[in-house]
């Protein structure tokens, strides 16, 4: 019996992940020596790491936030696009085509979240239709398979929700929709199963190279690793890895997106992706459905200066929800229950940067933005390439594992569906399914326990990795809970237990410390 | 089935432990409640400071001694309490109500019941909820995950506070932080008027010098970890906050204090059909919901501000509970009540012809020297002076004998008989 359901629990299985916090083991300097280093563990470096975990090579990932997807991944739309919206011949449109296909296969090997939904582009008016024929011939470039240009009956049949001023759209039914998070940690989380070393909280501060043609870097915290091949998967920050080599060819400008995340009570106002036509600068602001279940509304595109920009603003809210309004008249901004901003690295040129460059061994992957998240696997497969032009040795490594191995059971599916008597099943093998933490979402103990142990440790790693406190309270009742345990699992102390990483502690002050007055 | 009883109560808090003995008084013995903490008391747990009790005991208690006393009636009449037990749906069946509870200690469980009393509680309204632009650092939460934390846990959350929101239990972390070393830098509160009792403005903040900005909102959250400032704007006459004359206070916490929403999740999957205004179930003047044998008492019906009305309203839901599971459905006519002028809300939303009824009601803003008064055609029920009215003061009041054809109760301010 215990068999039976051995893979849906966590304890059952011991695997050591080489997850390194070096700040835990504190006066330990190491000094590694890899094939490949790859900087930055966004959806792009988790990628690359999974893919390149398939070769025997010594392959680490260094990340300088406390979690995998930290940075602009996690702020994703969780879009797999069909790949109408790129120019035919760029490196987007044929990546983002490419890899939209492989997401099946991906789904099936890694277990997240993903469906094929479908994209709807909405005309309103003669010149928006005109626009669709446009995208449509796009498309047909790119070899986006099933398009259709459909009226307005067919639009409120497939879309009741939307408004009924429209007069057709653009459909493309291979468009899908994944958790960007998930997806991330999933890739990662197979990388380290398949003995790929991860290097968290590790700010890359210095990259050069030897006179042996070895690459040399420092991070902030001391850590010294060696490489023979290094992929630049640094995002926001490419340009400025890049330039410790002294390539200089581009540049990486930041452009802000603002995401407003409605309550699930709203419930499917729609069912496929609903876009405008576009702007210049972005794809427009879209309408949502997310594998969660709740709408998201947005994002905006404002290029601004600084890489850190995380703000939202009055105006972006009400930006968003005209255009959102427009579409979907039903949208109320009363419905929010969080926003959040993510900033996509767009590269002078526009498109992506995937390739050698003039420091052999150096290989970027760089200006990522949309459609980034669908094109990963495609870049990842790219980078691979990439490699073994540059001469490197890749050999299969017979013992390669595509299927996650650490999975749990989500609660919250079971009892959408009310399957108690699968329920009843999975508590019996393991007790900490019973005990409900974040009520909302439905996420039980032992769902958190297993996140911990796959190396999420801040309150937004096991968020992203459970759900809990991503729901209408926002952490309000569970975060105390989420905290216990997180210091029963780990023996990380009460106050150092933090948000995203050093910095952002929750309670840093012990009282029986005392507190001086200021 | 796992367990059948006759009332099935959903919170051991205040309202559901009131509710329960109210219960048994009346003559029901199988009585389960359920409590998703480790321990009854609810939220009173973590509000060890003074002032609940005053109308219940006539003593002034702190929370913890307030849900003590409960606690220990509940233990000597025998009534069961099931801990660390959440309830995830409750369906019809047949004559009764079956109720999903997950159990830490036992798994999943059916229970079959006659009524139900839901008693859940509210939660804390909380950033996404009002938008408030910015970053999202560390150190923003809800006052009542930091009074949780400081009172359960021992940990504060900052040494630099600023609180968004004068509800009361912002005003009580506002003092209760001080107490601790933390300063407090201002209250910052959207309406003209205080949100909490002013009993708590002047005991939290005032005697504490702690500044409360009136007509005032945040427009920015900034910091990258951990929050480092807020910008803090002054409301035009449009309500709209005035970003010239917006000024930067350095922090790293803010509070939010900014409303409590009834906890009714359960509820909306049982079918029950909520109010817009109070956020809780529509009840007739028997505390009962749109779905029959499901009843609502407590913060879960409608925010209180003191917890003595709390247990009143939650024994009077028991007494009615218990007379429905003897009695049945109570049958007559229903009259309807409406909040006429400068009320924001009446609860409940019709009295059966021929009962008594109490009636809860809040103001829309404050006032001064205004009758409240309660009429059915041209008959006045109840009517009753009050010097000074808030919104943050819930009144109540009785009413009996409507006339026979009596089609609405309206209940309103009125100023004209002033002299």
């Amino acid at each position: 019996m215990k068999q039976a359901f051995a893979n849906n629990v966590y304890d059952c299985i011991i695997l050591e992940l080489k997850i390194t916090d070096t700040k835990q083991k504190t006066g330990r300097i190491m000094n590694h020596k890899y094939d490949v280093i790859v900087i930055g563990a966004g959806v792009v470096g988790a990628a690359v790491a999974r893919s390149l975990s398939r070769y025997k090579l010594r392959v680490a990932v260094v990340e300088k936030e406390a979690d995998v997807s930290f940075g602009t991944s996690k702020a994703n739309s969780g879009i797999i696009h069909a790949g109408f919206h790129d120019e035919p011949g760029s490196l987007k449109a044929k990546l983002a085509v490419a890899a939209n296909r492989e997401f099946d296969r991906l789904c099936e090997e890694l277990e997240f979240p993903f469906e094929r939904r479908g994209e709807l582009m909405l005309a309103f008016t003669e010149e928006d239709v005109r626009i669709l024929q446009f995208y449509f011939a796009w498309g047909k470039k790119n070899n986006v398979p099933y398009m259709e240009l459909i009226g307005r009956e067919r639009t409120l049949e497939m879309e009741p929700n939307i408004n009924p001023d429209v007069m057709g759209a653009l459909y493309a039914p291979t468009a899908g929709i994944i958790c960007p998070y998930e997806y991330c940690f999933a890739l990662m989380g197979n990388a380290l199963e398949n003995g790929v070393e991860l290097f968290l909280n590790e700010k890359v501060i210095w990259l050069g190279k030897k006179e042996n043609g070895e690459f040399e870097i420092d991070t902030e915290n001391g850590l010294k690793l060696n490489s023979t091949y290094v992929v630049n998967a640094a995002g926001l920050y490419a340009d400025d890895i890049a330039g410790y080599l002294g390539i200089t060819d581009f540049k990486i400008l930041p452009r802000k997106g603002e995401e407003y995340l409605l309550d699930r009570r709203v419930g499917n106002l729609v069912r496929s992706v609903i876009f405008p036509v576009p702007t210049k600068t972005s794809k427009g602001m879209l309408v949502i459905p997310t594998v969660d279940g709740p709408v998201m509304v947005g994002p905006t595109a404002l290029d601004i200066e600084a890489k850190d920009d995380y703000a939202t603003t009055r105006d972006g809210l009400k930006n968003v929800f005209m255009h959102a309004q427009k579409m979907v008249p039903s949208i109320r901004s009363s419905d929010i229950i969080t926003s959040f901003v993510g900033i996509r690295p767009v590269a002078t040129g526009n498109d992506f940067i995937v390739g050698a460059t003039k420091v052999k061994g150096f290989i970027n992957a760089a200006g990522i933005q949309s459609p980034g998240l669908t094109a990963s696997p495609a870049i990842a497969e790219m980078v691979s390439s990439v490699l073994l032009k540059e001469g490197l040795r890749m050999e299969v490594k017979p013992e390669f594992n595509p299927h996650k191995r650490m999975s749990f059971t989500r609660v919250r599916h079971l009892l959408e569906e009310r399957n108690f008597g699968k329920f009843r099943e999975i508590i019996a093998g393991n007790k900490n399914y019973s005990k409900l933490v974040c009520r909302c979402e439905n996420v039980t103990e032992a769902e958190i326990i297993g996140a911990i142990h796959r190396g999420h440790t801040t309150l937004d790693g096991i968020k992203f990795a459970t759900r809990a406190g991503t729901g209408r309270c926002q952490g309000g009742f569970c975060t105390s809970r989420v905290m216990e345990i997180i210091h029963r699992e780990t023996g990380m102390p009460i106050e150092q237990i933090s948000k995203k990483g050093k910095g952002s502690e929750i309670f840093p002050i012990p009282l029986r410390k005392g507190v001086s007055r200021g | 089935m796992d367990k059948t009883v006759e009332a099935l109560v959903i919170g051991s808090g205040p309202a559901g432990m009131a509710a329960a003995l109210a219960l048994k008084e009346n003559g029901i013995n199988e009585i389960l409640i359920v409590e998703r903490e480790d321990a009854p008391g609810g939220i009173l747990l973590q509000c060890i400071h003074n002032g609940f009790g005053l109308h219940r005991f006539n003593e002034e208690l702190t929370g913890p001694e307030y849900a003590e006393r409960y606690i220990n009636l509940v233990k000597d009449k025998k009534i069961e309490i099931l801990s660390g037990t959440c309830a995830l749906d409750i369906v019809d069946d047949g004559d009764s109500k079956k109720a999903i509870l997950l159990s830490e200690e036992k798994g999943l469980l059916e229970v079959s019941a006659k009524v139900v009393i839901l008693a859940m509680g509210c939660r804390e309204r909380n950033r996404g909820n009002i938008a408030i632009p910015g970053t999202r650092p560390a150190g923003i939460m809800t006052a009542g995950l930091a009074q949780k934390m400081v009172n359960k846990s021992g940990y504060i959350p900052g040494r630099e506070i600023v609180i968004l929101g004068s509800g009361d239990i912002g005003l009580i972390m506002a003092r209760r932080l001080t107490l601790e070393g933390a300063r407090v830098k201002a209250v910052v509160e959207i309406q003209s008027y205080p949100g909490g009792l002013n009993r708590n403005i002047v005991q939290c903040l005032n005697d504490f010098h702690i500044p409360l900005y009136l007509s005032h909102t945040i427009t920015k959250i900034s910091g990258d970890r951990r929050i480092s400032s807020v910008e803090i704007a002054p409301l035009g006459e449009s309500r709209e906050p005035q970003n010239e004359k917006s000024f930067t206070l350095a922090c790293d916490t803010l509070l939010l204090s900014v409303g409590l929403i009834p906890e009714n999740e359960l509820s909306l999957k049982a079918g029950v059909i909520l109010d817009k205004v109070t956020g809780g179930p529509v009840v007739d003047s028997n505390l009962m919901t749109s779905v029959p044998g499901i009843f609502a008492c407590g913060n879960v019906l409608q925010v209180h501000d003191l917890v003595d009305w709390v247990s009143e309203e939650s024994a009077y839901c028991g007494k009615a509970a218990a007379s429905y599971v003897r009695n049945g459905l109570l049958k007559g006519r229903e009259i309807p009540v409406k909040p006429g002028n400068m009320v924001r809300y009446t609860l409940p939303a019709k009295v059966i012809a021929g009962t008594e009824a109490v009636i809860s009601l809040r103001p829309m803003a404050p006032a001064q020297n205004m009758s409240i008064i309660a009429k059915a055609g041209e008959k006045i029920l109840y009517k009753k002076k009050e010097k000074k009215i808030f919104p943050s003061i819930m009144l109540r009041f009785p009413v009996k004998d409507m006339p026979e054809d009596a089609g609405c109760i309206e209940v309103f301010f009125s100023a004209e008989d002033k002299k």
